[in-house]
């Protein structure tokens, strides 16, 4: 078996003095695999993808990222960010800049990629979320579905190994959420490493190879989908799947 | 239950506005009782006052440059042979008379950047060099010294040309440095932060006219002997670090209403820190906060003229110079007073409404 790409060892994180958010996750991640996780809200779920590229800092345990571990060393946090892209609840496009502009923006100053390149790049992945007609708009221009598609293809111009979603579609109007999930499921067929935190039990059963529950800091159960929703082992699993899943 | 049909109804146009000078005087001016009201009011003190105004103003003024005539019509009418007989000492100061062209067409030059700095078009790396050679040309005209041209220092220097020396290099030294202290007062790094902390606080604390003094009178005691900086240079450096202060404050306003996420997007991405600011924060604190900024811009302009107290003598000063030291053509300086206001408004509105295009220009982004 190759190495795992991602491996959280006793991680431990706290917001201030008391606030114990993250307690002794240990995890790892095949290159490749794609995972949801899901959990009530305040679970530490977002907390947990946000330490990957470090928008989080843990303070205790190991965290390595395809090979480098995480630590204060800058260099290190570069060389990960590099490999890792993500997508936020609230899209976090740079409404400032045309489209086009958010998807080279990366690419010519952080890959130093000619403009030619970049722009080649970023219609080719326009493309590929089915948005490449509104290249030349400005974001707030845009559907919330459009909007979150152009963030996903604006993470893929950097070409990362892994991709993270923190809850890409809570922030969406329902007949939306549809084109967002499409697009993800077509980047699940591709290969990439994902880590999605979401509470689309439809897309986890369709796509996941592992579906992880947290609740209080904590990994309370990991198993594939089908025996994750079928087969729940813990009371504290049952109860959530039956809230969400109930209505 | 019969099956009902989803029926798109077709886009049309926004009814047509009736427009017209009585639908708009009765809608804005008499909509209802208490504007009713307000605009006879107004009416009525404008009837007041505007015939006295007019009569003083132009009916009953004074125009030629006699100052017999202007005694006559003292408190009847305005008399503008005063702005006639004395506008090149209140424009030009205290300039040799006969090479007042040099500051004409170094004060010419100047406002001719400051305009094309304002067009879109010229917006390219270029611009930088031909600030730097007007610049170079508005000194070499105002010292001269070559070309059979007489050597003026900068104490004979006054009028509109030192306004708008002070006032240009002082905003446009002023704006950078407020961007860096804003920068650094949300900086990570305790000495950088406590210094810029430090810095605003101690200008905000203090008025214009104090740190004028201190740069003109205090600051030379400190200087080893034998060393002179020029007062206008010191001066400058007064009003700049002055203006900063108040616009890095402005600038850190904008700075903080920047979402958090904006930051989390740049990094994940890999931009620097440098780059984020540049590319992505700034642009979008600095747009937020254009009118406060522009609001400091005039005021710097008009703070310049505090400067008479330390001896160098821009519009107002030369004015108070032109006519204090005429005793015939004392009286009248409300009409001078009138005179460089209308200087000063001409300014001072063409960048506000310049603000008001940036800000249409910036939103932009937000029209649907």
């Amino acid at each position: 078996m190759t190495e795992p790409i991602i491996t959280f060892e006793k991680v431990n994180k706290w917001y201030g003095d008391n606030f114990h958010v993250l307690r002794d996750i240990d995890l790892s991640v095949a290159r490749g695999e794609r995972i949801v996780i899901c959990g009530p809200s305040g679970s530490g779920k977002s907390t947990l993808i946000r330490c990957i590229n470090r928008l989080e800092e843990h303070q205790q345990g190991t965290l390595r990222v395809d090979g480098i571990e995480l630590t204060d060393d800058v260099k290190a946090i570069e060389q990960v960010r590099k490999e890792v892209g993500m997508v936020f609840q609230q899209f976090n496009l740079f409404p400032h800049l045309t489209v086009l502009e958010n998807l080279t923006l990366a690419p010519m100053w952080v890959s130093k990629m000619p403009k030619k390149d970049a722009e080649e790049r970023a219609m080719q992945q326009l493309t590929r979320v089915k948005i490449a007609e509104q290249a030349q708009k400005y974001p707030l221009q845009l559907s919330g579905g459009q909007q979150q598609r152009v963030a996903i293809a604006r993470a893929l111009c950097l070409t990362p190994k892994i991709m993270l979603f923190d809850e890409p579609t809570s922030a969406l109007d329902p007949e939306m959420i549809k084109e967002v999930l499409d697009v993800m499921t077509e980047l699940a067929g591709q290969g990439i490493t994902m880590l999605c935190v979401t509470h689309e039990m439809g897309f986890a059963k369709a796509v996941a190879d592992r579906v992880i529950f947290m609740d209080q800091g904590q990994i309370v159960e990991e198993n594939t989908p089908h025996e994750f929703f079928e087969h729940p082992k813990s009371d504290r699993t049952k109860d959530f799947l039956s809230k969400i899943l109930g209505h | 239950m019969a099956e009902v049909m989803f029926q798109p109804i077709a886009a049309r146009p926004a009814p047509v506005k009736t427009e017209g000078f009585v639908p708009w005087v009765r809608r804005n001016l008499f909509g209802n009782l208490p504007s009713s009201v307000a605009t006879v009011v107004f009416l009525a003190v404008a009837l007041w006052l505007l015939p006295g105004l007019l009569n003083w103003a132009l009916a009953k003024a004074v125009f030629a440059t006699s100052f017999q005539q202007c005694q006559e019509a003292r408190g009847v009418g305005a008399c503008w042979g005063v702005v006639a007989e004395k506008y090149r000492l209140i424009i030009f100061g205290r300039y040799p008379f006969e090479d007042q062209w040099r500051p004409l067409v170094a004060t010419a030059a100047m406002v001719a950047l400051l305009v094309a700095s304002c067009v879109r078009l010229f917006w390219k790396p270029w611009l930088v060099l031909l600030w730097l050679a007007v610049l170079a040309l508005f000194f070499a005209l105002m010292f001269g010294g070559f070309a059979g041209m007489e050597y003026v220092d900068t104490d004979r220097w006054g009028g509109l040309p030192l306004t708008m020396l002070l006032a240009t290099l002082s905003i446009v030294l002023a704006f950078p440095l407020s961007i860096a202290v804003a920068l650094g007062r949300r900086s990570n790094m305790p000495a950088i932060k406590t210094v810029c902390v430090l810095y605003i606080e101690l200008i905000r604390g203090v008025p214009l006219i104090s740190v004028l003094f201190m740069a003109s009178f205090m600051f030379p005691l400190f200087m080893p002997p034998g060393t002179s900086i020029d007062v206008l240079l010191r001066v400058l450096v007064g009003i700049t670090l002055f203006a900063a202060a108040y616009m890095a404050e402005i600038v850190r306003g904008g700075l903080q209403a920047i979402p958090k996420g904006q930051q989390e997007a740049a990094d994940t991405l890999g931009l620097s820190y440098w780059q984020t600011q540049r590319k992505i924060i700034l642009p979008q604190a600095l747009a937020m906060v254009v009118p406060g900024i522009m609001n400091n811009f005039i005021s710097i302009f008009k703070d310049t003229s505090l400067v008479t107290i330390v001896s160098l003598y821009e519009l107002t000063g030369a004015m108070g110079l032109a006519l204090n030291s005429d005793a015939d053509w004392r009286p009248f300086k409300i009409e001078a007073y009138l005179f460089i206001a209308a200087i000063y408004f001409v300014f001072c509105f063409s960048m506000s409404r310049y603000s008001l295009w940036i800000e249409k220009r910036l939103s932009v982004s937000k029209t649907r």
